[in-house]
């Protein structure tokens, strides 16, 4: 019966009880709605800043104010908007070459998209490959945002513009060699002086000149003038080793000659003392009985030379015809 | 009850209709014209922040209120000195009267063509009038040169520059703000970007490089070559200095020394030449005398005479 009856209540008005139903849909509805609703507003009110960045809290469009890194609260449902923005993100960007691969060994990409940046002309009217880099932070999120349109694309160009500024104003051996720095020191502060001017927000921190090249079809004559450098330097250098080789040695051979002059020179004196004393002392025995000594001097004398001769012939002054009578020839003949 | 259901859906859609179309938001980027029928009504509206204005009969059209970029196609220009170059410019700008803006260009489509037409017509009348070099440097500054690199620069790249880059940005810039504020446009900055020879010109820039290099490399190589040379005339100055000098300073002693020698031979000499001679005479016979020599001596001699007679007569 119990069961008959509630089957029988079901059966018994069908149409009210759907009625009944359908005035509860739109209550239910309702509050699903507004629960929906609440968690979306929730959701929506809710933030989070990362530690690198700063948001940009916008009110109907209007800016309010930034907050620093954390979760926060905001307007739900559109009526506060937060754009976060990366302050303390060190961004770069290349010129004349992309980065492909970063890494221990980094690679790097060329193709005529980066030569058309790289390529530029110099104040003596030469070509040069010039490859730089910008590093930058966004110092005032409300002009990055607000006051340019595309920041990174406008930088870019900047660059460029102010880049071969300064190349044009440098010989292409100046910015090869001794004005490397002084080029990047200018254009660093001109494109900061420009990104000022254009409100842009950015501050500039760094801009490194990479390689520095001359193109390609006149690199060769580049390094022809090295090698020039180098084969003076040598020349020089070769020139003066031989001079530091030779002067000490021509140095001391004239030493020695103008000490050998100086013991001839001893010599011959001594020489002339001795020989002068000798005669002296002679000379005074010579005095006491000159005929005698002289006498004995001179058969002293033949007596040492004879001896030595080859031949010797006696002739007699009265015998006159003494000499046709020698075979000279023939004793001569060994 | 359904059909009260169905009126207050109705009305709920109706006010949020209308309320989109009554409140409008500016964005800090933002300015707004508003129209009526398509007619532009009153003021722009440049404040951020919620605005209001009449439901269906208003429109508001959105413009941007930042510093623009605008970016010319390259530009092959032939300069006063017929140097064909390409250049490329970029010019920044703003919409400063959005009212005016709307009217003459409608987008900034419109913009960006007119723009494109107004400054590559300018830059080429410019480069077209001014020497490479203007367009090239900025300022007259010196470059730095080291000995090796004098006279190798191109008389043509040592022409002093009347007005160089900037000043002929600045004439581009100026030539063509004075069209811009028409369109309610404010142009604030044109600059050339990039400048490059075209191909043709380039291949003869390369061939005068390669030949400017190669003269400063011959200039090395005959530099080195004369300064060695020189190092080496040098040594041999010093060489034969040194030479002569020992030369004259042993001379000089030797001379002296003969002559010392001379005054002592002289002074004990002189006491009796007589003995001096004859002993000198000895002397000389035992060097003199030797075994190729023939002796012919007479018995008339000091040595022989007693050959002939005890008595010596």
């Amino acid at each position: 019966m119990a069961g008959n009856g509630r089957f029988g209540r079901e059966t018994e008005d069908p149409l009210g009880d759907m009625l009944r139903r359908l005035r509860e849909v739109p209550r239910r509805l309702g509050l699903i709605a507004v629960l929906v609703l609440g968690g979306v507003a929730l959701y929506s009110a809710y933030y989070q800043v990362e530690p690198d960045e700063v948001g940009v809290v916008t009110r109907f469009g209007r800016f309010v104010g930034t907050t620093p890194p954390g979760p926060h609260i905001k307007w739900p449902l559109g009526i506060e908007r937060v754009q976060n923005v990366p302050v303390e993100r060190q961004n770069k960007q290349e010129f004349g070459f992309r980065t492909v691969q970063a890494g221990v060994r980094t690679e790097f990409g060329r193709d005529s998209g980066t030569e058309a940046e790289s390529l530029m002309l110099t104040g003596d009217l030469n070509v040069a490959n010039v490859e730089w880099i910008v590093q930058y932070k966004i110092a005032d999120p409300y002009r990055y945002l607000f006051k340019v349109r595309e920041v990174r694309a406008t930088l870019g160009i900047m660059s460029e513009a102010v880049m071969r500024e300064v190349v044009g104003d440098h010989s292409v051996t100046e910015l090869l060699t001794v004005g490397r720095e002084a080029i990047a020191l200018q254009a660093k502060e001109s494109l900061a002086a420009l990104c000022k001017r254009y409100e842009m927000g950015v501050d500039i921190q760094q801009l490194v000149l990479q390689d520095v090249d001359p193109p390609a079809p006149v690199r060769p004559s580049f390094n022809d003038v090295n090698e020039a450098i180098q084969e003076r330097e040598r020349a020089i250098n070769e020139a003066w080793a031989e001079y530091n080789q030779e002067i000490p040695k021509a140095r001391g051979s004239a030493e020695q000659q103008v000490q050998a002059a100086e013991g001839y020179a001893v010599e011959r004196v001594n020489r002339a003392r001795g020989d002068t004393e000798r005669f002296l002392a002679l000379q005074g025995e010579y005095r006491k009985a000159p005929a005698v000594t002289r006498t004995r001097l001179y058969l002293e004398t033949l007596a040492a030379v004879l001896p030595k001769t080859g031949r010797r012939v006696i002739v007699d002054d009265k015998l006159r015809s003494v000499l046709p009578l020698l075979s000279i020839g023939k004793e001569v003949s060994p | 009850m359904t059909r009260g259901l169905i009126a207050g859906i109705v009305l709920i859609a109706a006010t949020v209709l209308v309320s989109l179309s009554t409140f409008y938001t500016v964005a800090e980027s933002e300015q707004v014209v508003i129209t009526e029928f398509g007619k532009p009504i009153g003021k722009p509206v440049t404040k951020p922040g919620l605005h209001l204005k009449w439901p269906f009969i208003q429109e508001a059209r959105f413009f941007d209120k930042r510093w623009l970029e605008w970016l010319g196609d390259a530009n092959q220009v032939p300069t006063r000195d017929k140097k064909y170059i390409w250049v490329d410019v970029y010019a920044r700008w703003r919409i400063s009267d959005p009212l005016r803006f709307f009217q003459r260009l409608r987008d900034e489509m419109g913009a960006q063509s007119r723009i494109d037409d107004i400054i590559d017509g300018e830059t080429r009348n410019v480069i077209a009038n001014h020497n490479l070099i203007e367009v090239v440097r900025s300022t007259n500054r010196a470059f730095a040169e080291t000995d090796e690199m004098k006279d190798v620069f191109e008389a043509e790249a040592m022409q002093s520059v009347q007005l160089g880059r900037e000043k002929l940005e600045r004439m581009i810039l100026a030539r063509a703000s004075r069209v811009m504020p028409d369109y309610g446009i404010e142009l604030v900055d044109v600059r050339i970007h990039r400048i490059n020879y075209v191909e043709a010109v380039r291949a003869k820039v390369y061939d005068r490089m390669i030949s400017e290099r190669k003269r400063i490399a011959d200039r090395h190589r005959s530099e080195g070559q004369g300064e060695s040379a020189k190092i080496r005339g040098k040594k041999e100055r010093e060489l034969k200095g040194i030479d002569s000098e020992a030369y004259r300073r042993a001379q000089e002693i030797m001379g002296k020394a003969d002559a010392e020698a001379a005054g002592i031979y002289a002074a004990a000499y002189g006491k009796d030449a007589e003995l001096y001679r004859f002993l000198r005479s000895m002397e000389t016979y035992k060097t003199v005398l030797d075994k190729e020599s023939w002796l012919v001596l007479s018995t008339d001699s000091e040595l022989l005479r007693f050959l002939r007679s005890s008595d010596g007569r």
